[in-house]
């Protein structure tokens, strides 16, 4: 179908361009931007006056909760979320169950996600097999199946000398390797960030000290074995210290934030709300404006929701008893919107962390931009519109978020993926 | 957000922790309390503030002292009283803690007294009580993981004004394993509130919460150097299982540093009061002389937690 988005705001961070013009699709594919090619005729024009057209969001981390969780989400349910946020290509982690470690698990969700026709899916493979840090998963065979990175999730490895083995095997092949610094000792029955608030709220602390301690292993052990490292949800101060430290010594490593962790600290803990249960944990507020900074001056190279829907029953038990996470697709925009108004950045780059650098970190070349043959797959949105984030409104079958009655900016109007209108809001 | 255990008119709904609570109705507590005291007196030790009102003591962890002195409470308020030890029960057959809940409203419920392991688990039901339009039913923390114990608070209070009188001119010393009680919380919490000018705690630093100082306390990790001057010495209870390990080495070793003993107790002021919530490890973070001493106090102390749940209670009761 050839579609005319016609007189939007592109903003379109790869080439760093942000203007008014059309643009023109056809076959699934970009064929134009600025002036109609020849002979186009629309046989859908999008009137985008006053919109921002972007390109479709690409999400570090979003878990649809299949195989094995169905009760909290479905590919189904997780899909509308993803079109209605505008987010169009997900990351997907590991931690499903069985975990993402068999060829035949990853190929099946591909085809169900391929079947659904809606946001595109990068599976991140097992690092090991049953995310156990013991045997290592057929890491070929898994990039044959579609995997595009390798992870632990949240769930660390325990023996270092199996973690730089994996690294070591990794980078036989030169696939990346996505880990969460977590040491497993020093995070160990703990559920909040080793502070003021834990300890007034007598809740067992996670010090930074898990953070920097894995931080330590992991990159020196990238070092060591030449992995091709990236670290996901940094949430202290120091962690990105040490990082910065890594990339001066000539380590080649990027690193990712959630939305939570640049929005929110542990104050916002308040009295135990469960929806402030994350891993890694809401830190000090000088950690989150340590985070924020670091995003904005491209130090964190990505912004990533890190979806995590849960049932009613995962959360309403006694904080340190809930299950831990937020859902998130359908915030990345609004809370990327909201960042990078407080950090006085500019639209295009505000949205280069969810676009074009996240394509990076994933290794997408045909979508993250809106060059011409590019992967038509674009977000418009409003970015005046206010919406109130409640149960009802959110898509996502998980409704915990800590955002819930919380105003914020960017309404998404139009998702497309290939050229097709997918939603429209 | 407001502060979860007072209602609309700020007087107390629940009672969940003294974290937060005004000063002027902790005062009220206590001033409710000393009536009460005289009730345990008389021959007929029973008043009629909460006849017809079913309280049900909830709990989810083991306990007989605190259970038994809220059961003394409440029968003396003439309420009646069930006792569910739910650890043997419905939990472990899986049911959710808010399932339990409700199904306990269904039989007319008028105050729930909850312990439980999790830190906010009484918070967590008075929320869920205010968010079914439930404000009839009443909660009261009779200890939740390591946030708080406000009745052991109060009662602590009640004990230190039944000796001292002036909290504004005391200096207070909480002794040993700060980082898992929620008895020290609650007792951080109303000291400071009450305005007792300097609060110490007094432990190792394994067993010291991070960041402790920010909740209005001097840090002492040497015994003698805290005690020194102090007209109350409040002690803890240390758990056997955190006597070995990579808390502590041995339970030999935290005595002869930690450990109350007389000669140690002689740096504090003379006429300092010794007090200890139980069960006491005799032995361990107390030597026999000094529990058993002119300046312990543990006793009263006890007899001082039925007045003071009973005025917990009667003023629920009637908010």
């Amino acid at each position: 179908m050839k579609i005319l988005i016609s007189n939007g705001r592109v903003v379109d961070p790869a080439n760093r361009s942000d203007a008014v013009q059309n643009i023109y699709l056809d076959g699934g594919k970009i064929v134009a931007v600025g002036s109609a090619p020849d002979g186009f005729t629309a046989e859908r024009t999008i009137d985008a006056s006053g919109l921002v057209v972007a390109p479709g969001f690409i999400d570090l981390a979003a878990r649809l909760r299949e195989p094995g969780f169905e009760y909290r989400a479905t590919l189904e349910s997780e899909m509308e979320a993803a079109m209605a946020g505008g987010v169009t290509s997900l990351a997907i982690p590991p931690d499903t169950d069985p975990a993402l470690d068999e060829p035949g698990l990853v190929e099946m969700l591909t085809y169900r996600a391929k079947k659904l026709n809606r946001a595109h899916i990068y599976p991140v493979g097992a690092l090991t097999i049953g995310l156990k840090g013991e045997r290592l998963s057929e890491m070929a065979e898994l990039v044959e199946a579609g995997c595009v990175a390798f992870s632990q999730a949240n769930v660390p490895i325990v023996d270092n000398a199996v973690l730089m083995r994996a690294l070591q095997y990794a980078a036989t092949f030169g696939f990346r390797v996505w880990l969460q610094p977590i040491a497993p000792f020093l995070s160990r029955g703990g559920y909040a960030h080793d502070g003021e608030v834990a300890t007034r709220l007598g809740l067992p602390g996670i010090p930074v000290a898990s953070e920097t301690v894995a931080l330590y292993t992991y990159l020196e052990l990238a070092k060591i074995t030449g992995a091709r490292l990236h670290i996901t949800r940094l949430s202290s101060a120091a962690g990105l210290a040490l990082i910065e430290q890594a990339r001066a010594e000539g380590t080649d490593v990027s690193c990712d934030v959630s939305i939570n962790h640049v929005h929110l600290c542990d104050m916002d803990i308040g009295y135990f709300n469960p929806n402030c249960h994350l891993i890694p944990p809401l830190r000090s507020q000088r950690d989150r404006e340590a985070l924020c900074r670091g995003l904005a001056e491209g130090r964190i190279n990505a912004l990533c929701s890190d979806h995590t829907p849960v049932d009613d029953d995962g959360k309403q038990t006694p904080f340190s008893e809930s299950e831990p996470g937020a859902t998130g697709l359908e915030l990345l925009l609004p809370l990327t919107l909201k960042w990078a108004d407080r950090a006085g950045l500019s639209l295009l780059d505000g949205l280069a962390r969810i676009t074009s650098d996240a394509a990076k970190i994933v290794g997408i070349t045909k979508a993250g931009h809106l060059s011409v043959g590019a992967r038509a797959d674009i977000c418009v949105f409003d970015p005046a519109a206010h919406v109130t984030v409640s149960r009802d409104g959110l898509k996502s079958q998980g409704k915990n978020t800590p955002f819930l009655g919380m105003e914020l900016p960017g309404k998404v109007r139009y998702t497309l993926v290939e050229g097709q209108v997918m939603f429209e809001g | 957000m407001r502060n979860p255990q007072l209602n609309k008119h700020g007087e107390l709904q629940h009672l969940l922790t003294l974290d937060g609570l005004p000063r002027d109705i902790l005062t009220t507590i206590l001033d409710t309390a000393a009536p009460f005291t005289e009730v345990a007196e008389r021959e007929v030790k029973k008043l009629p503030l909460l006849r017809g009102k079913s309280v049900f003591n909830l709990f989810f962890e083991n306990s007989t002292r605190t259970r038994t002195t809220f059961e003394i409470a409440a029968k003396r308020l003439s309420a009646d009283v069930v006792n569910l030890n739910i650890n043997t029960s419905s939990a472990a057959k899986g049911e959710s803690l808010l399932d339990t809940v409700d199904n306990l409203c269904a039989m007319q419920a008028d105050m729930f007294v909850v312990r439980h392991a999790a830190s906010g688990a009484p918070m967590l039901i008075a929320q869920h009580l205010q968010n079914t339009g439930r404000d009839h039913i009443h909660v009261v923390n009779a200890g939740d993981g390591r946030h708080a114990h406000p009745t052991q608070g109060l009662l602590d209070m009640y004990t230190i004004r039944h000796f001292k009188q002036d909290f504004t001119k005391l200096t207070v010393a909480i002794v040993g394993d700060v980082l898992h009680s929620r008895v020290a919380r609650s007792q951080i919490a109303a000291l400071t509130t009450l305005g007792v000018p300097e609060v110490r705690v007094i432990g190792p630093k394994t067993l010291l919460p991070t960041a402790v100082e920010k909740l209005g306390v001097r840090v002492f990790h040497d015994m003698r150097e805290g005690l020194k001057g102090v007209d109350v010495v409040m002690m803890l209870r240390l758990q056997n299982e955190r006597m070995n390990g990579a808390l502590l080495p041995t339970p030999q070793e935290y005595y002869k540093i930690w450990g109350l003993t007389a000669e140690k107790l002689a740096l504090a002021k003379p006429d300092a009061i010794v007090m200890h919530p139980g069960p006491m490890n005799r032995g361990v973070e107390i030597d026999s002389a000094v529990a058993d001493g002119a300046q312990a106090v543990i006793l009263p102390q006890v007899t001082f937690g039925i007045a003071v749940r009973m005025a917990v209670m009667s003023m629920l009761g009637s908010n």
